[in-house]
């Protein structure tokens, strides 16, 4: 009798252990929120949160007043580097995902996948070391430029991160496409490749729109590869062959120098907080528009 | 009726896609075949066991290999209980209830957080808040927290292959819903979970932006003896021989080197996990 009570009793407790586990994801993300918003409002006691959206000009000092954290030229290299990075992810991200869907035989699969698999698995900081060593030197003779390490160099590192997100989900959207669908385009006469374009990929669009939506999200919040092969010079950038300081690289370049709870350190919190709203936006329409697809299916 | 030019397949689509393709593929074995190639020179068994001198432009790398040994250890202890304690909640008790889906949202918003950010958590809640230091233990806090939303997902991933008919089974026999889940449902999901942890380790590993400012140093004397130590990391010597040092083309072979051990390890740790699903999928199917 007593050995059931136990038996009981501990089958509580875990229950109870278990379900903290998942309350602790919770508290995670909720911590994550809390601490960033704390440390924001802590610096926008002492700058205005005018002067951080419309200042131009990112020249934190020690001390004394000439400090300036104006968020607008890390916001512009952000989401500069990462257009690029889109602009040629896209095509050959959807591209491959087609091919490997609708092309691959299933022995060119077998290679394939693994492949995308392992470009997946190279930690950033060597794709940032191959920035610095294959692609600098390759843009500075292409382009006629004393050095290479510019936003065209974090747009291509960052294009190759995104690719496997891309291609992976892309290639799950393209396979779910119903294979009746396909068929009534080629018994009307379509061929092939006009059943692709004309069929199949306007009915996976949904899924690789998520696809493009996380792999951006991935570039967005990616630091090592852009810290190591953009340059980081502090100014507005004007053109791709600019060097760029992205508030990932920015945070990472300051937070290990700057005393604890200075109006510095708070500003680096604040430009995460700004980082943080952007990938979480970017997540959740990547979602919804992923979950819109499942309602049809 | 003849057909019209438009009804004709062009190989074209063909070729431009497969031509894609294969660049894609060529990225990384340019990347490999680069590394390697560059890096072999260094490469030795010394490099591997001894520990770096003048100025990390003699000796090895001994101090990082172990240092990264013993935080991807330490990630993994963080990581563990609570990433497979969460997937046995949501896959065994939860109810669609609005804590279940709110579980479920926190754990894929988690998955988007930039790295970097984590890093700021680190710093903030243990090394500063929790007085941690910048240390190993801190460290590992940080990247456990950060392999959290994988590994649950691959764990429920690895629980949802297990039949609910052997569920039944046990709960027909009397046995209590934990030692069902001790007895039967974990013990079938283990090869998959396996794989999910290695692989959710594997990422840890090659993680530099939230080591940062929670413990990596550049240069220590000695491997950590203990967890309040600070550690060297090879994601974070990569970074500072090939961006920080003072004489960085003298080092540039040390930076090859390190960036060649640093892939094999992760390679290793995937294809661990690649056999051992192999290996049981086959068992079970």
């Amino acid at each position: 009798m007593n050995k059931t009570k136990a038996r009981v009793r501990i089958n509580k407790l875990f229950r109870f252990l278990f379900q903290f586990s998942g309350l602790l994801c919770i508290s995670i993300l909720l911590g994550i929120f809390g601490m960033l918003c704390y440390n924001t409002i802590a610096f926008f006691t002492k700058i205005s949160p005018i002067d951080f959206i419309t200042a131009t000009q990112w020249a934190p000092s020690s001390g004394g007043d000439t400090s300036t954290y104006g968020l607008l030229p890390l916001l512009v290299s952000t989401l500069l580097v990462t257009s690029g990075s889109m602009v040629l992810a896209i095509p050959l991200g959807i591209g491959t995902a087609l091919f490997m869907s609708e092309y691959a035989g299933a022995g060119m699969k077998q290679w394939l996948k693994p492949t995308i698999e392992m470009l997946a698995a190279i930690p950033s900081v060597v794709i940032g070391f191959v920035g610095i060593t294959i692609v600098s030197p390759l843009i500075s003779t292409l382009f006629g430029l004393p050095n290479g390490l510019n936003a065209l160099n974090g747009s291509v590192l960052l294009a190759i991160m995104a690719l496997p997100t891309i291609i992976t989900i892309s290639e799950d959207a393209i396979h779910a496409v119903p294979q009746s669908l396909k068929e009534a385009s080629l018994g009307l006469g379509a061929t092939y490749w006009q059943t692709l374009r004309g069929v199949v990929l306007p009915t996976a669009a949904p899924g690789i729109i998520a696809a493009v939506m996380l792999g951006m999200g991935r570039a967005i919040g990616e630091t090592m590869t852009v810290l190591m092969a953009t340059g980081n010079t502090l100014a507005f950038p004007k053109s791709f062959f600019d060097s760029i300081r992205t508030i990932t690289a920015t945070i990472a370049i300051e937070m290990g120098e700057v005393p604890y709870q200075t109006t510095h350190y708070y500003a680096l919190f604040a430009i995460a907080f700004v980082l943080f709203i952007i990938t979480m936006l970017v997540n959740i329409l990547a979602e919804h528009i992923a979950n819109r697809i499942r309602q049809f299916q | 009726m003849k057909p019209t030019a438009s009804h004709q397949e062009s190989p074209a689509p063909y070729l431009w896609l497969l031509a894609g393709t294969l660049l894609v593929c060529l990225f990384l074995f340019n990347i490999l075949f680069f590394i390697f190639f560059r890096g072999f020179p260094a490469l030795s068994f010394d490099f591997l066991i001894q520990y770096p001198t003048e100025g990390m432009t003699q000796g090895g790398i001994l101090p990082a290999i172990v240092g990264t040994v013993l935080l991807t250890l330490m990630t993994a202890v963080v990581a563990l209980p609570f990433g497979i304690g969460c997937a046995i909640y949501l896959n065994e008790y939860a109810q669609d209830t609005w804590l279940t889906r709110s579980i479920r949202a926190a754990i894929r918003n988690l998955a988007g957080v930039p790295s970097i950010i984590f890093g700021l958590f680190g710093l903030a809640l243990f090394v500063q808040g929790l007085q941690l230091g910048t240390s190993l233990l801190s460290a590992g806090l940080t990247l456990g927290l950060l392999s959290l939303p994988y590994l649950i997902t691959t764990t429920e991933e690895a629980l949802k292959t297990v039949p609910n008919a052997m569920r039944e089974g046990a709960l027909a026999l009397g046995a209590t819903q934990f030692e069902t889940i001790r007895d039967i449902v974990l013990p079938q999901a283990i090869p998959g979970i396996a794989t999910g942890t290695i692989l959710s380790l594997s990422r840890a590993a090659g993680e530099t932006a939230p080591i940062l400012f929670t413990g990596a140093a550049f240069f220590i004397t000695d491997v950590p003896r203990n967890p309040k130590e600070e550690f060297m990391a090879l994601p974070y010597h990569l970074y500072m021989l090939s961006t920080q040092h003072q004489s960085i083309e003298l080092v540039r072979p040390f930076a090859y080197g390190t960036a060649a051990v640093l892939i094999t390890l992760v390679f290793l740790l995937n294809l661990t996990a690649i056999i051992i699903r192999k290996r049981y999928r086959t068992h079970y199917q």
